[in-house]
């Protein structure tokens, strides 16, 4: 290439660049400059941003459905601080960059003092540092991966994290199945399985079991004869399954097909009322959970009601963790000197013993919840409660 | 192409050669500048954060444009490209950062030209113009854009003999294959683990990119300054391509392949050319991404992002440099627009889409670019007119 | 020596399904010499039209307590989700494509992306099929016909494999022994060509989109009795990747060819399911993939394609 550029190409390219900018001035304009504070008489506004499509949008649905009714219930009693509730759900279609401009739309340009999201730890860890950086204070309602909290003091969680829920799977087969020998069927390309995985692994074999084979699969199989093959063939006394609903019915069906009717074990990516899908492929198969609409204290009975009187269907753990994260975040608005990021992140972390519909929550030193689990059995695929497991931090 | 109305002469004078070299870079400059310290503080960061992405996709459009515009084939794998160089570039810029600043936390170690919109001035520590952080984050960048380059031409040149669907369907098969290799590597060392990291040699960590897990915390250095000097300085490229003999040479490739040859154009020595720019910028402008969204994640670069920067250019008018800028900028910005309809917006989006190509085929501009439209070049050549007689 | 077997059976029968979308694919190409990117949704819808169906006619879902349906309401879904999805792809071929018959290729692939893309978000809505997966019907009993050294033979699989081998064969008789294949046929070889000899080119392009989606209507009524428990949602990726591995089966083929589409949906299903079998179970798209492209390095007009010799 030889250098050759004259004025007209000067033009040309300044011409171009204009163009573009004209665009997008006409275009962005429309929304203002101005960093003010936000509105201190009118509603508060919180931000959640989820999934609500794409191919995991189920998960976003059911949290922001509980979300919704933790706002109608606070504004019902008057709201924080003598002022309403607004909440701003934005979609991010399950794609990180989404996410970063959802998350920058809510605080900058919607102003929102808080934000909860999100369900899946990957688009946490894309949201959180900007609610970081900006100081906003975030509460993900189900991002079990630990390091979610890692981003900053701003980033909270409200469910247990992946290492306690592996251990507590792995403590669950060992001492109440008394099985010893397993093997694990995990979506490599999926972060929470592939983390669970590897968690629940190292738990069972710290803690004397043996696991034989694992076997992996990636997003979009929906064939799993030759891993259960496999699986089959090594002879196993249960197979654990760190997966999403989404694929635990169908692998339970292509399981009992095979003539294995060994127990399958999850964890909290199975509870949905859809496993219901699955028939009596699911009986005898157990997963650790956030709750159990069984649970018969008055704050889940009620939760329970509310719910299903609204939406017509039985809350899963995504729904009460999204209602949890909501109140817990009332709750520490009305503890807070002010509405500003710091207090409000500092009124978060000092919550002690908050009485949720998914147990009693305690912010811990690194930002995350302190909390029970608890083990439910699939009876024709409904989860009942089974057993409440303890394991130490 | 013979109504072509813009024709650069020759090569012009010696001696003004390298001062007409660096006057590209003058403008980029210029106005990457303006948009940082201009537009990047007196707009909200919703904007900000748009014209970030939408910096992004004009650098990818355009690089596409010399493939698919140019040379006329045919590629989808060009998400392929960027996630390569979003990769490398963020895993250097994350590792190196741990090597080079003594700090637990791998934070961001940028001057005032890598301070984002949220950056207020303190009297007592100013940032500096350049720091060691922006010195590293442009070896990785570059260092992205060259490796991206390298899987270009090693896709590029057994596979460019194909014609066609046939070589669109390869670059498809690549692009699937990066992602899966990507999903292969191993777990990410954390900055809270700061002895492991300062204990694995670097050619270890080099394959520590996370797997499924993603690749997170990648501090964030792309601002306005850095996305639109990228954005400009491929536009220049690509605008001095296409009127310069071995750009036509490339055009004449997409007209007719087999005249081209027979006029003494070395067809796949040009189409591998245009394949290794376009895949260098395309990895450059993943670098950038990954700066900006602080994370890598493979399963977002899957072909359907691909298509995004298709669509683009199909929609700016094949081989139009401007449509593809123009392209690029609003279809950003139409899906934030449209955020508020939720389910519906995708769906709004895809109607558009079919409308537009059954309405405008040969997209906004056809092949030719803005000024070269009728009503443009009337206002223009009055302009100039007017100039001279002044 | 039982699981190779087993493996082979599997290979065979996902190999069917392929082969059904890889026709749709390939008589779209021949024709238009386009790839339709759409044509997994059409799969997909057919699909989830089956259940939809399904569910109309009372078939009992998943886990239902009262058991498999009769067989004639099995062959009804079917029929009523081919003529179904049938007429969605001729309104989307009358809607979308045929104002495009002038129109650049990579215009008309755009247009296929946009189809594509209101399949999926508009399958999302809440009052089509949602978001939340769905039970499949429970069409058939999920019984073992007989066992061959150890290998169990099942009625899915015997339904699955002849219900494909019924199909083809039909798609044989239809494309070389009527007057429409002939038209078809002309048309795929020189559309000028064809218009001058008096065969209406609009009808015989609506045609092959009509029977293109059908064929893939009727894999996705097969997906849901091979693949018992749920369906996804309609944007999920597994639609895509699946109807991106038949289009990979209809170019090793050879792709225009039909009988190209049908052996090479076998072969990528036989070679995914044996690398799976006998190779890291979770790099199966990337054989899947690298075999395209080494096929494209080698023979790139595909198994049975015809090499096409530009003139000047």
């Amino acid at each position: 290439m030889r250098p050759m550029l004259t004025r007209r190409a000067v033009t040309r390219s300044a011409l171009t660049l204009l163009l573009a900018s004209a665009t997008v001035f006409s275009l962005g304009a429309c929304k203002g400059k101005g960093k003010g504070k936000e509105d201190a008489t009118g509603p508060i506004k919180i931000g959640h941003y989820a999934s609500m499509t794409g191919s995991e949008a189920t998960f976003g649905r059911s949290t922001d459905n509980g979300i919704k009714l933790a706002v109608e219930e606070q504004n019902a009693k008057g709201g924080v601080k003598g002022r309403k509730i607004s909440l701003i759900t934005y979609d991010n279609q399950g794609k990180p960059d989404e996410t970063v401009t959802a998350v920058t739309r809510l605080i900058d340009s919607d102003k929102v003092v808080a934000l909860l999201g999100e369900v899946a730890s990957s688009r946490s860890l894309a949201g959180g540092p900007v609610a970081q950086r900006k100081g906003v204070p975030m509460i993900s309602p189900s991002s079990t991966n630990p390091d979610v909290t890692a981003i900053g003091d701003m980033i909270f969680r409200v469910c247990f994290i992946d290492e306690f829920q592996g251990k507590a799977g792995a403590k669950f087969i060992l001492e109440d199945l008394k099985l010893k020998r397993g093997a694990t069927l995990y979506n490599r390309a999926q972060a929470y399985s592939s983390g669970l995985n590897g968690f629940f692994v190292d738990a069972f074999k710290a803690m004397g079991g043996e696991i034989v084979t694992q076997q992996a699969f990636s997003d979009g199989d929906n064939d799993f004869g030759a891993q259960l093959a496999a699986i089959r063939d090594a002879g196993v006394d249960f197979i654990y399954v760190p997966g999403y609903y989404t694929e635990v019915v169908n692998i339970a069906g292509q399981a009992r097909r095979l003539g294995l009717t060994i127990p399958l074990i999850g964890g909290d990516g199975w509870d949905s009322a859809e496993l219901a899908n699955a028939g009596d492929a699911l009986n005898n198969c157990y997963f650790t959970n956030h709750y159990s609409h069984e649970d018969q204290r008055p704050e889940v009975q009620a939760f329970v009601k509310k719910y299903q009187s609204t939406y017509g269907s039985v809350p899963d753990g995504l729904a009460a963790l999204g209602y949890d994260a909501a109140m817990l975040l009332f709750d520490a608005m009305e503890r807070a000197p002010s509405l500003d990021g710091k207090d409000l992140a500092g009124a978060i972390a000092a919550t002690k013993g908050f009485a949720g519909v998914t147990g009693s929550i305690t912010i811990d030193a690194n930002r995350n919840a302190a909390k029970s689990i608890v083990v439910l059995e699939v009876v024709n695929g409904a989860p009942k409660f089974r057993a409440n497991v303890n394991v130490g931090p | 192409m013979s109504s072509q109305p813009v024709s650069v002469k020759g090569s012009g004078g010696a001696g003004g050669a390298p001062l007409r070299m660096l006057w590209p870079f003058a403008l980029a400059l210029a106005v990457a500048a303006f948009m940082h310290f201009v537009v990047g503080p007196n707009f909200n960061g919703t904007v900000v954060q748009v014209l970030l992405f939408a910096g992004i996709n004009i650098t990818l459009a355009v690089s596409l444009t010399m493939v698919n515009g140019f040379t006329g084939q045919f590629s989808i794998g060009h998400a392929g490209f960027m996630a390569v160089g979003g990769y490398v570039a963020g895993g250097l810029v994350y590792y190196l950062s741990a090597r080079f600043f003594d700090s637990p936390q791998i934070a961001f170690h940028g001057g005032i030209l890598s301070a984002g919109a949220d950056y207020r001035p303190d009297p007592d520590h100013p940032l500096p113009l350049l720091s060691r952080g922006d010195l590293i984050m442009i070896g990785s960048c570059l260092a992205g854009g060259l490796v991206a380059a390298g899987a270009g031409y090693v896709v590029g040149l057994p596979t460019l003999r194909l014609r066609g669907d046939y070589l669109a369907i390869v670059t498809l098969g690549f692009g699937e294959i990066v992602r899966v290799i990507f999903q292969g590597t191993g777990p990410q060392v954390l900055f809270t683990k700061a002895q492991e990291m300062r204990d694995t040699p670097l050619h270890q960590l080099a394959w520590k990119l996370g797997g499924a897990q993603g690749f997170n915390f990648i501090p964030i250095y792309a601002t306005l300054f850095w996305v639109f000097l990228l954005a400009s300085i491929t536009v220049a490229a690509a605008l001095r391509l296409k009127y310069s003999s071995p750009g036509r040479a490339m055009i004449s490739i997409r007209e007719d392949e087999v005249a081209a040859q027979a006029m003494g154009v070395n067809v796949t020595r040009y189409k591998v050319r245009a394949f290794v720019l376009a895949s260098f910028f395309a990895g450059l402008a993943g670098a950038l991404a990954a700066l900006s969204i602080g994370q890598m994640n493979a399963s977002a670069y899957g072909f359907i992002k691909s298509f995004d920067f298709i669509i683009m250019i199909v929609l700016g008018g094949m081989g139009s440099i401007s449509g593809a800028v123009l392209a690029a900028t609003v279809l950003t910005i139409l899906p934030e627009a449209l955020r508020q309809f939720d389910s519906y917006r995708m769906i709004a989006y895809a109607l558009l889409l079919i409308i537009i190509m059954i309405l405008r085929p040969q997209g906004l501009f056809g092949i030719r670019e803005v000024w070269e439209l009728g009503p443009v070049r009337r206002l223009l050549a009055r302009a100039g007119r007017g100039g001279s007689a002044a | 020596m039982s699981s190779f077997l087993q493996t082979l059976i599997d290979g065979v029968t996902v190999g069917g399904l392929y082969a059904l979308i890889a026709l749709g694919y390939t008589m779209v190409y021949g024709i238009l010499k386009f790839i339709n990117f759409a044509h997994s949704d059409i799969f997909t819808l057919g699909a989830w039209m089956t259940l939809t169906i399904a569910g109309w006619l009372g078939v009992q879902a998943g886990g239902g307590a009262t058991g498999p349906a009769a067989w004639y309401v099995g062959v009804g879904v079917l029929v009523l989700t081919m003529v179904f999805v049938g007429v969605v792809g001729f309104v989307i071929e009358r809607l979308a494509y045929r104002p495009l018959r002038q129109a650049p290729k990579l215009n008309v692939l755009i247009t296929a992306i946009g189809v594509s893309l209101f399949l999926q978000n508009f399958g999302q809505l809440k009052f089509i099929f949602g978001t939340d997966p769905a039970p499949t019907p429970l069409l058939l009993p999920g019984v073992t016909l007989f066992s061959v050294g150890g290998v169990s033979i099942q009625l899915v699989d015997v339904a699955v494999i002849g219900t494909s081998l019924v199909l083809m064969l039909g798609m044989e008789v239809l494309i070389f022994r009527t007057r429409m294949g002939s038209a078809m046929r002309a048309v795929s070889f020189s559309t000028r060509n064809a218009s001058l000899m008096g065969i209406n080119v609009d009808k015989v392009i609506s045609f092959t989109f009509v029977i293109g989606a059908m064929l893939a209507a009727a894999a996705g009524f097969l997906y849901t009795l091979k693949y018992p428990g749920q369906l996804k949602q309609t944007a999920d990726g597994m639609w895509v990747m699946l109807g991106l591995k038949a289009f990979v089966a209809a170019v090793v083929g050879g792709i225009g060819n039909v009988r190209g589409a049908v052996l090479g949906g076998l072969l990528i299903g036989l070679i995914e399911y044996l690398s799976v079998a006998y190779l890291k179970s979770e790099y199966r798209d990337a054989y899947v993939f690298a075999i395209l492209i080494l096929v494209l390095l080698f023979r790139p007009e595909g198994i049975l394609g015809r090499a096409t010799v530009e003139k000047v």
